[in-house]
């Protein structure tokens, strides 16, 4: 049997003796698109660096596809996008996707580099220095250097948020494209409405504790508001 | 290897970077100028005072123009984040301490190979006489420096005053390596080749250079991840 | 039961100390010094325990960052502070003995400098700790710098002492000297009596790091309200 995706077993985190996360038990198969949502300090940003392998648990086990997070194999089948969109400033699009390609040992980083720019419609801005950039290419680049190397798990904290339409559009067929190949989806985020199309699964985040995990159901859809109203203190 | 790459790949990206901006390394170049001015305001340059301290003047010099870059190594990193970036992708810690390592040595080593000459002529100082002895020495100091640097350059980069906090971490733990650079090139610049008792001190410089990268390299990915 | 045992130690290191002045008081003045070579019986042990102190923060911040656990980043931080005070008042006595006997406040003797360089590598591992604000970085970045520091003490010591020997300075206490019996028998109970002190110290220091991470604990629950 393959291993889940995501699979956390009575986690917790500590910041010095304080728990930002209490006994988080939660497994995502593979191919499944999670919304992680909660208030801000609930413990989204803390829980999905985690799972990224940024931080360690203090207590309970994280394996991403069966090991530990930061395992050369499983670093590999990460993509990250977290609230900085962690390209350099003073390279170009096309060198800064180089550069990540390569630390990827992807086989042709020349070619994987083009390949997203076009997907992410960044082409005619190829050898633009990203300092340059708007803040929606900014963010279509930071999309481009996640999906570059073909992750099998997206892990992405608040990915919408303050998206330009052309952004959100581009984010959206990239994670549409991922999920019908079969990768697996983790975000959080604020954006119910966006996150609420393609998710199939739910998990609400409150002080630390997981209140709700469950599938997205349709009262979800037509109302993101629903799962805080029922199980979370707004 | 993969490592290798990995390696050349950071250190190309630094430099790139580093080239597009010029900020540290403009900034470093001037500092050493006016250091390097000011120390010729402090005393009277006569021939005999200028052969005994120019190893001790040269090394303060390179110190303090050194620590510039220094600071802006792992500080690059924090705008957007790409210190993330970095830590995800499948690069071992030791692969990122020697590719920034490498980038901070050849910056640090340009700044001082443009400070030489200008002491020769500020100083009056013939200082080529043991040329290549001197590019060793230079080599093996600023190394230990470039090791030590680079660690602490992780420590410190998210601290408030990391300006201050580096050198003053920084500057104690070079103390052995500073002491035999600066006794080996005060003797070379005045024309005596490497021998007998200074030999020790080239044994030291290795040895510590030797000590201090390979525990750097071991504790990398500590100071990265925890 | 922690209390009573560190009574009974500062109980036991009072009462040997007092005995032990006594015993001093009464040795015959030395030969070259005078009578300030009495303060040998305070100035080596101190050197002595700071040494063993930073050879334990060593093992506590390799300990930390193997297992985890904060207990050993507590025995580093308190380890480390009291070995700073020891260390502190090695250079103190060491520069009252050098101006009695030389007539300088500070002579460059190699001992004594390689002892303050340590001084100012572990005073960097305070401050270091001092500017790092969220515990579990704190712990791990320390631990990181203590081995770094540990590392260089014994280049320094080598350092220095082949740097003083090129200069010849004079030195305190040529300890391949001779040694009275009646002086090794003071010494060894006033080092009993400093370790003693040592272990109270830590032991006081510890206490307080529970106690603070108590606080923070509690304060970091009040705000999450």
């Amino acid at each position: 049997m393959s291993a889940a995706a995501v699979d956390c077993a009575g986690v917790w985190k500590f910041y010095g003796d304080y728990p930002a996360l209490r006994d988080i038990s939660l497994s995502v198969p593979a191919g499944r698109c999670l919304a992680l949502i909660g208030r801000n300090g609930a413990g989204k940003t803390t829980l999905l660096r985690m799972l990224a392998g940024y931080s360690k648990p203090g207590k309970g086990l994280v394996t991403i596809f069966g090991k530990s997070p930061r395992e050369t194999d499983t670093r590999q089948r990460i993509g990250f996008i977290g609230h900085g969109i962690s390209v350099y400033d003073e390279l170009s699009a096309i060198e800064n996707l180089r550069l990540f390609g390569r630390l990827y040992g992807l086989p042709n980083p020349e070619r994987s580099a083009s390949e997203w720019l076009e997907r992410t419609g960044l082409e005619r801005v190829r050898d633009g220095l990203v300092r340059e950039f708007s803040r929606g290419m900014r963010q279509r680049l930071a999309v481009a250097r996640a999906f570059l190397h073909g992750p099998w798990l997206l892990l992405m904290d608040e990915p919408f948020t303050a998206l330009d339409d052309r952004a959100i559009a581009v984010l959206q067929t990239v994670l549409r494209d991922a999920l019908a190949a079969g990768r697996t989806v983790v975000m959080s985020t604020h954006q119910l409405r966006e996150a609420m199309d393609l998710a199939t699964h739910v998990a609400l985040l409150n002080r630390g504790r997981l209140a709700f995990q469950g599938e997205r159901t349709q009262e979800m859809v037509k109302d993101p508001g629903w799962v805080y109203a029922q199980y979370g203190e707004s | 290897m993969r490592f290798i790459r990995q390696v050349m790949v950071i250190t190309a990206k630094d430099l790139r970077a580093e080239m597009r901006t010029k900020e540290a390394i403009n900034a470093s170049f001037a500092f050493a100028i006016v250091v390097l001015l000011i120390l010729s305001f402090a005393f009277e340059p006569t021939e005999d005072t200028t052969r005994e301290i120019s190893g001790g003047l040269l090394w303060i010099v390179f110190l303090f123009a050194g620590t510039l870059i220094l600071n802006r190594s792992f500080a690059r990193e924090l705008p957007n984040d790409c210190l993330d970036a970095l830590i995800a992708a499948p690069v071992p810690g030791a692969a990122l301490f020697l590719g920034k390592g490498l980038a901070n040595f050849a910056l640090i080593f340009a700044v001082e190979i443009v400070a030489l000459p200008v002491f020769g002529i500020f100083y009056n100082v013939r200082w080529a006489r043991q040329f290549w002895s001197l590019m060793l020495v230079m080599v093996l100091g600023t190394w230990g420096l470039t090791a030590i640097g680079t660690v602490f350059g992780a420590l410190t980069v998210n601290i408030r005053l990391r300006e201050v906090m580096l050198p003053l971490l920084v500057y104690p733990v070079m103390i052995p390596i500073l002491l035999g650079a600066m006794k080996l090139s005060t003797d070379l610049v005045a024309g005596q080749p490497i021998s007998g008792d200074l030999m020790v001190w080239l044994k030291l410089l290795v040895g510590f250079d030797i000590i201090f990268t390979a525990l750097s390299l071991v504790l990398m990915d500590t100071v990265l991840v925890g | 039961m922690r209390q009573k045992v560190m009574i009974v130690m500062l109980a036991l290191a009072a009462v040997l100390l007092v005995r032990n002045l006594y015993t001093i008081s009464l040795l015959p003045d030395e030969v070259n010094q005078g009578q300030i070579f009495r303060i040998i019986f305070f100035h080596l042990p101190a050197a002595i325990a700071a040494m063993l102190g930073s050879a334990v923060a060593l093992l506590a911040s390799v300990m930390f960052l193997w297992k985890k656990n904060f207990q050993y980043d507590a025995l580093a931080v308190a380890v480390t502070e009291v070995g700073l005070a020891f260390l502190a008042v090695n250079l103190v006595t060491g520069s009252i003995w050098a101006r009695v006997i030389w007539g300088v406040w500070w002579a460059w003797d190699p001992r004594l400098t390689s002892a303050l360089i340590c001084w100012i590598l572990y005073a960097g591992y305070l401050i270091l700790r001092q500017a790092l604000e969220e515990p579990t970085q704190r712990a791990t970045f320390a631990a990181v710098y203590s081995i770094f520091a540990f590392t260089d003490v014994p280049i320094v010591y080598f350092s220095i002492r082949w740097w003083r020997t090129i200069h010849p300075q004079p030195v305190f206490f040529s300890k391949g000297g001779s040694f009275p019996p009646d002086w090794s028998r003071a010494l060894l109970v006033n080092m009993v009596a400093i370790f003693l002190l040592y272990a109270v110290l830590t032991m006081i220091r510890l206490r307080q790091e529970q106690t603070q991470r108590e606080i923070d604990y509690l304060r970091r629950t009040v705000h999450a309200i």
